[in-house]
């Protein structure tokens, strides 16, 4: 595999994961459990919907076939996703919105750290840009588990629930394949095994404060990566892509 | 870093910098875009003109506005064919606000940005000092939500004058 390839592949993930990602959250706009909370899932989910743009634009760039940065979002057919199954996930409760999330931008937040500091000078860009939004949104979900772990006996229950729930999707985030190792060879990317620790020890002490016990999930969710989806991507896309694909060139 | 990171006027752009200074932030009208910070260089060309300019955040829907408002603006005043590019690197941030921008904010009813304050607290919000309510100046104020009517700003109450307020929050 070429480099050039396998950046492209890899800036195409970390799109997709942003994008379906704000997607989910985007669905909580006027569904919000209270009036701050709704502005906080939309203003999260337009920060996500961001940093799409610039890596999708970046990877369009790197392609050179002259797709843009809407096609990548409203062209591709679902298989050609490569997002984390993590992000596909239903919304649910409150309390399942925020573990998700909590999950998403804590392994984000180091992994932004992390690839801020990649010789490619784009990739470097993006990351330290969406390292400073994603520290808000990790505050603000770690915040609400913490929150609801040590709040009143529904919502602890509720939230362990949750946890447990999601963290079968967690080890996908970390998984590698060749694109993965051809970047780490070339120093472009950093492993994801040498932020595991720091991702760990960011959750458990937020379980910790949050009263919560360690999310006990037997089972590891995956084949995102590869394009293969939990049937929520194909009806999330139906949404996403059925304007643009019912009036081509609708301009907005 | 922090003063080697404060775009440096060029030869000849002055002029263009004065035009600059005239354009207001569309959502916060009382700052300029130069001010706010997302004007990073202005490059003159012999048939045309190219200002560089940051997003605040990723996802901040003005940022058309500000392109279309520097090229209309720009072109009214007679400059050649202006180009608006975007760059990412640096990261914006609200250390770049001036102090005087830090005023107006406060006049108009928005509470400055503190400076250097980005990193404390990582998982848990550990808040500013304390935000001073941009109407009496009390410092018994308490965040009621980190997000609020856009993506810079955080929403604040003052326990005083019990006026809620937007707090322009650091990036
Ligand atoms: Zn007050």
């Amino acid at each position: 595999m070429e480099v050039k390839d396998a950046l492209i592949q890899y800036c195409l993930r970390l799109g997709d994961d942003a994008m379906i990602m704000g997607h989910r959250l985007s669905e909580l706009c006027s569904n919000g459990p209270i009036l701050e909370e709704d502005i906080a899932m939309t203003n999260i989910s337009l920060d996500l919907f961001g940093q799409t743009r610039i890596i999708y634009t970046y990877a369009a760039e790197l392609e050179g076939k002259g797709r843009s940065e809407d096609d990548l979002a409203y062209l591709r057919p679902e298989h050609e996703f490569q997002c984390a199954l993590l992000t596909e996930q239903p919304n649910g409760h409150f309390g399942n919105t925020m573990a998700r999330q909590m999950i998403f931008s804590v392994f984000y937040y180091h992994l932004f750290k992390e690839l801020s500091k990649s010789p490619d000078e784009s990739l470097a860009a993006f990351a330290a840009k969406s390292l400073k939004e994603t520290t808000y949104h990790m505050r603000h979900a770690c915040e609400w588990v913490v929150r609801l772990g040590d709040g009143t006996e529904e919502s602890k229950w509720k939230i362990q629930d949750a946890l447990n729930d999601i963290w079968s999707y967690h080890h996908e985030l970390f998984e590698k394949d060749e694109v993965d190792e051809k970047l780490i060879d070339m120093g472009i990317i950093t492993d994801t095994a040498t932020i595991a620790d720091d991702f760990y020890a960011s959750v458990n002490e937020v379980i910790e404060r949050a009263t919560l016990g360690t999310p006990a999930g037997g089972w590891k969710a995956t084949g995102g990566r590869s394009g293969r989806h939990s049937e929520y991507l194909g009806h999330i896309l139906s949404v996403f892509q059925s304007l643009p694909r019912a009036y081509p060139d609708a301009k907005w | 870093m922090e003063a080697a990171q404060v775009p440096v006027i060029r030869e000849n752009t002055e002029a263009i910098w004065e035009v600059l200074e005239t354009i207001p932030d569309p959502e916060i009208p009382v700052i300029s875009v130069v001010e706010l910070g997302v004007v990073r260089d202005v490059l003159l060309e012999e048939n045309k003109t190219q200002v560089i300019i940051t997003p605040t955040y990723s996802g901040c829907p003005a940022m058309k506005q500000f392109e279309d408002d520097i090229v209309s603006t720009l072109e009214s005043k007679g400059f050649p064919t202006v180009e608006v590019k975007m760059v990412f690197s640096p990261a914006w941030t609200t250390d770049w606000m001036t102090n005087v921008a830090r005023e107006k904010l406060r006049r108009y009813g928005i509470a400055p940005p503190q400076k250097g304050s980005q990193d404390k607290g990582v998982l848990f919000d550990s808040g500013p000092k304390a935000v001073n309510c941009p109407q009496c100046n009390s410092s018994a104020t308490e965040l009621l939500s980190q997000f609020g009517s856009t993506a810079c700003k955080a929403v604040y109450k003052c326990k005083d004058c019990q006026e809620t307020f937007d707090y322009f929050k650091c990036i």
